[in-house]
């Protein structure tokens, strides 16, 4: 659906059927799902929806059970090491907890992609990752360690990371949650300027709904394992779904119990004995 | 409703006995991968252009064994006193004390150095492995390596593999050589036999066969508390617990495995 809707450009990712189970519960269930070449794409939904499950995915660091998950051509469910470690330098992610490596400076963080895997000189590494942190705005702020960073501050240092290798595809997990508005609000203006600066495909993977739609050009909702909707913001706003409607407006869903579950669950701990009749 | 009753005892038992069979086998086969990875990456890092380190390799070095020269030293000294006083005791019933350094000698080289630096570094060095990488985990730092196609065996569990196999034999070296020293000026004290008589008859009593019984065994106990730390770091879930959790378990089995590893060894190469 969401290809047809979208013929601008060429499809960079594409997931097909992507089934996801752990024991008996499916958190994915045959999700379909495109992003086009310079796009930014929201993947949305409240916690439990899967959407971390998804972007884990698409990032190789699970691999699907059955259905196949496209990025740049390669397909991470079933690529070999060596295919994946190519792929991986062409994507740059920014983690929810900014994921920087705590014994390292800030520069030392951004340069670390650098240093593992090219054989740039130091000098040029570290006008590179100074440009990055001038970027997002950290300038000066190179010799800092992570637990001397703010929470927004952190947030930029991983964007910095992310994207010192000037990256395709920029994949962001949460990258306001936590924050406060302001904060936010900045953090959401610096993926716009990313964009636009660099060009880069961005995924976003978020349950802020403000954020949702000041960024994104299209939004896919996730709910239950399911794919909802996939479409532009103002699209969004106007489905009549109750299920989205309930998402929107922060509205819990309705949650029926099954009462033998209800039981099973209430009794794990110290499971009932037959009674001797 | 037959679903929500609880299954008999027995079922629940080889239940619960398969669940932690399977487990430990899952511990055993990373265990075993992570092992052969770090020696792929040593062997062929270079020509795919990501080497181990050898910056990262003396950082691990310095932190297990430099830094942990004062507390082996210190203990390497309190065990050599410890044999040279019981070792007199022992033999003065038989008016042998002048023997005791034979005593002396031959268990503080093949038993008492590499089994107190096994202990001593998995207590110290083992348990940080565990905590580092577990903290690495559940802050994500392990999955941000791998998106960036740096290898987290290479960058994080190889160098500690190395370093551990390398510093860990030098600081059973140093702990003989402590132990051995110390237990010299008790007996020099307490018996009145000169310093250079006691060296010459350690080193007449020694053979490298001793030596390298010991030295082997440390290699083993640092294979042990490098795995061991790392595996347990790996497989840290559930916050800042689990990585408590975790840390503990990593000591615990590491100096249960060395205490159990060195009788084994014992018996297989004594008798």
């Amino acid at each position: 659906m969401d290809a047809l809707d979208h013929p601008r450009s060429a499809v960079i990712i594409a997931i097909r059927g992507l089934v996801v189970r752990y024991a008996d519960r499916t958190i994915l269930s045959g999700i379909d799902l495109d992003v086009h070449d310079g796009e930014i794409v929201v993947i949305m939904g409240a916690s439990g929806s899967g959407k971390s499950t998804l972007l884990r995915h698409m990032l190789g660091l699970e691999r699907a059970q059955e259905g196949s998950v496209m990025v740049l051509g390669v397909d991470v469910a079933s690529a070999g090491q060596a295919a994946l470690a190519a792929l991986r330098q062409r994507i740059g992610v920014a983690f929810q907890s900014g994921a920087l490596f705590s014994s390292m400076s800030v520069i030392d963080n951004i340069m670390l992609p650098l240093a593992e895997l090219s054989d740039l000189d130091p000098t040029i590494m570290r006008i590179m990752a100074r440009l990055k942190l001038e970027v997002v705005g950290l300038g000066g702020f190179e010799d800092l360690m992570p637990a001397e960073l703010s929470g927004g501050m952190t947030k930029r240092a991983a964007f910095a990371r992310a994207i010192v290798t000037d990256p395709k595809i920029l994949f962001c997990d949460e990258p306001s949650a936590g924050l406060d508005p302001a904060v936010a609000s900045a953090i959401d203006d610096l993926i716009l300027r990313l964009r636009a600066a660099m060009g880069m495909t961005v995924v976003v993977v978020t349950h802020e709904l403000a954020s949702a739609f000041k960024i994104a050009d299209r939004i896919a909702v996730l709910d239950q394992g399911e794919v909802l909707f996939v479409g532009a913001p103002e699209a969004l706003r106007q489905q009549a779904s109750e299920r989205i409607q309930n998402l929107l407006n922060r509205r819990p869903q309705d949650d029926t119990l099954d009462p033998e579950d209800y039981l099973r669950r209430l009794t794990a701990e110290h499971p009932l004995r037959p009674v001797p009749l | 409703m037959p679903s929500i009753m609880a299954p008999r005892p027995v079922v629940r038992a080889l239940d619960h006995l398969g669940r932690r069979t399977a487990g430990a086998l899952a511990e055993i086969g990373l265990a075993a991968s992570l092992v052969a990875e770090s020696f792929y990456w040593l062997l062929v890092g270079r020509r795919r252009r990501q080497p181990v380190r050898a910056s990262a390799l003396f950082r691990q070095m310095m932190e297990i064994g430099i830094r942990a020269l004062p507390i082996v030293a210190a203990m390497a000294a309190t065990i050599g006193i410890m044999l040279a006083i019981q070792g007199i005791h022992t033999l003065r019933a038989f008016g042998a004390e002048t023997q005791v350094t034979l005593g002396i000698a031959l268990s503080m080289t093949r038993e008492f150095a590499p089994l107190i630096t096994g202990i001593m570094v998995a207590g110290r060095s083992g348990s940080a492995l565990a905590a580092r990488l577990g903290t690495m985990r559940i802050n994500q730092e392990i999955d941000a390596l791998t998106v960036m196609g740096i290898s987290p065996v290479r960058f994080l569990v190889a160098p500690a593999l190395f370093a551990c196999l390398i510093i860990v034999p030098c600081l059973t070296v140093f702990n003989g050589f402590v132990g051995l020293a110390a237990a010299g000026l008790y007996v020099s004290v307490e018996l009145g036999m000169s310093l250079a008589v006691y060296a010459e008859e350690v080193l007449t009593i020694l053979s490298p066969h001793d030596v390298l019984h010991g030295l082997g065994k440390s290699v083993i106990f640092a294979l042990l508390i490098a795995v061991i730390g790392v595996v347990n770091g790996l497989m840290v879930s559930g916050g800042a617990e689990g990585v408590g959790r975790a840390t503990t378990r990593a000591v615990v089995q590491s100096i249960s495995a060395i205490v159990i590893t060195d009788m084994l060894f014992v018996f297989v190469v004594t008798r």
